[in-house]
């Protein structure tokens, strides 16, 4: 596993699953599962760009599009320089 | 035809999309007045059969008190039917204002606004006090009219995980910057039936110097000593900047609803919260069957007195009887099946048996957390009670849950 993929998971996990013993990996469904709700992915959506120093464009934060670990990572990568 | 064929199958279409994935909801329609008794056509076009009602909002019975009813004819008689005007144009009766000065004394607020709604009240209110230089930082689990309130506002939002005091705390840290901060929570949780820990927030509210909002649409009237609300039970009257609140629930359960708390922000409200502005407020019958009801709730706390032991006697039924249940005390309490299915057979053959309780599932509640909502209500007698502890034990008994775990239940029927 990558760093950044590494550090995403820890983020999702500490800031969005309730219960210490639910886990989730980097293929988990996160707002078809339930975990994440599609209003919550504000903050997740600060944290990558405060991290990474990227700006994603709204129209690219799409549900489907932050829906896993793997996927977000995926996202991050295309405005990464 | 701008309504085209085309058009019409796409929205056909999209019925059936929510047919097929178990999201349909159909009404039930009701042929009696409010009560714990009701005559229930269901399915539509079936005989009306008469079942014992466990799922109103009607806490403390009042939706159909004789006292509140002829409070409301002489409202009809003597301040007509509408006001056919917004408040700020000729919409604004004295007893509007009696009302608002009503319930700023049974809140223990500053002031008071009326909305045509508790839902219009949340959707306008952010709007009207903040801008984009503050923040708005809410409990995950807030109502969806909370969610469109915070929508609908510039500021920026932040959420923090449920009831977590930690987690606020950091959220309250990361954002010290902004300009303004609300904290916004339920006071009671609509689904859950547990209580916001307001005594907590109100400490790091008054730590990182940001206000607290609470909805208290599931507490006004009887949560509480002398049903003051989630504030009164956290020996924090005073101290909420901003309270929401229905009367469509515990307050004569007919609509309506308000924001009440610093004079300015209600100040606010009056003068820029766009659902108050652009929509005729309560109509006048509501508002004298709601003062009636303050009235009521003023002069004495049997109402609420008769809610608590209902709510304790029905929590401590369903435990013995080996249901998993959520932890609380309030006269929410969900009888946990985890399984959507499972959750709407309950139900159904609950029905069957004469009660009406209603099956919760994803996306209503999280997915995995299926359940049966119970709602008790002072006009509960005990043999109501005891009727419905039959029919669960008997349910629950068919689909051979009593007794076991979370995890046995979610091993039989999956999640």
């Amino acid at each position: 596993m990558d760093d950044m993929t590494k550090v995403v998971l820890e983020y999702v996990k500490a800031e969005y699953l309730e219960d210490e013993d639910e886990d989730l990996g980097v293929n988990t469904p996160l707002i078809s599962g339930g975990i994440v709700d599609s209003f919550s992915m504000v903050s997740l959506k600060r944290f990558l760009e405060n991290k990474y120093k990227i700006s994603i464009p709204d129209d690219k934060a799409t549900p489907e599009a932050f829906d896993s670990v793997n996927k977000i990572v995926a996202l991050v990568r295309e405005y990464v320089k | 035809m701008s309504f085209s064929n085309t058009v019409r199958s796409t929205y056909q279409q999209q019925i059936k999309d929510l047919q097929d994935a178990g999201l349909f909801k159909q009404e039930r329609f009701i042929h009696s007045a409010q009560s714990p008794d009701i005559d229930v056509e269901y399915p539509v076009g079936a005989a009306t059969k008469k079942v014992i009602n466990m799922c109103a909002n009607n806490y403390l019975g009042l939706s159909s008190h004789p006292d509140v009813i002829k409070a409301a004819h002489e409202g009809l008689e003597t301040r007509g039917y509408g006001m056919s005007s917004v408040r700020f144009i000729c919409g604004t009766q004295d007893i509007h204002r009696e009302l608002e000065d009503k319930v700023t004394a049974f809140l223990g607020t500053e002031a008071t606004i009326l909305f045509p709604s508790c839902m219009d009240a949340n959707a306008g209110v952010f709007e009207a006090i903040l801008n984009k230089d503050d923040v708005m930082i809410s409990d995950r689990l807030v109502h969806a009219s909370i969610i469109d309130g915070i929508r609908l506002c510039s500021a920026e939002h932040d959420t923090f995980k449920h009831s977590n005091m930690e987690h606020l705390e950091e959220k309250l840290q990361l954002h010290a910057g902004k300009r303004r901060k609300v904290v916004i929570t339920d006071g009671v949780f609509s689904m859950d039936g547990d209580t916001a820990k307001l005594d907590e927030m109100v400490a790091l509210c008054e730590k990182y110097d940001a206000m607290l909002f609470v909805d208290e649409s599931h507490s006004s009237g009887f949560i509480g000593k002398t049903g003051r609300g989630t504030h009164e039970k956290c020996g924090v009257m005073g101290k909420i900047d901003i309270i929401t609140t229905t009367f469509g629930k515990a307050l004569g359960g007919a609509s309506g609803g308000c924001v009440s708390g610093r004079r300015e922000l209600v100040e606010m409200c009056r003068q820029k919260a766009r659902p108050y502005l652009f929509s005729n407020t309560i109509a006048p019958v509501v508002v004298s069957g709601v003062l009636k009801v303050l009235e009521i709730l003023s002069a004495t706390t049997e109402r609420r007195d008769k809610l608590e032991a209902n709510t304790a006697y029905w929590r401590k039924g369903l435990e013995e009887a080996g249901f998993v249940l959520k932890k609380g005390d309030t006269p929410i309490v969900p009888v946990m099946l985890f399984n959507a299915k499972l959750s709407q057979d309950v139900s159904r053959d609950l029905f069957a048996e004469g009660i009406y309780a209603i099956g919760f599932f994803f996306p209503v509640v999280p997915q995995g957390q299926a359940r049966i909502r119970t709602q008790i209500s002072a006009a509960h007698e005990r043999h109501h009670l005891d009727k419905a502890l039959d029919a669960f034990k008997k349910v629950g008994c068919k689909y051979n849950i009593l007794g076991k775990t979370k995890d046995e239940i979610i091993e039989m029927y999956g999640m």
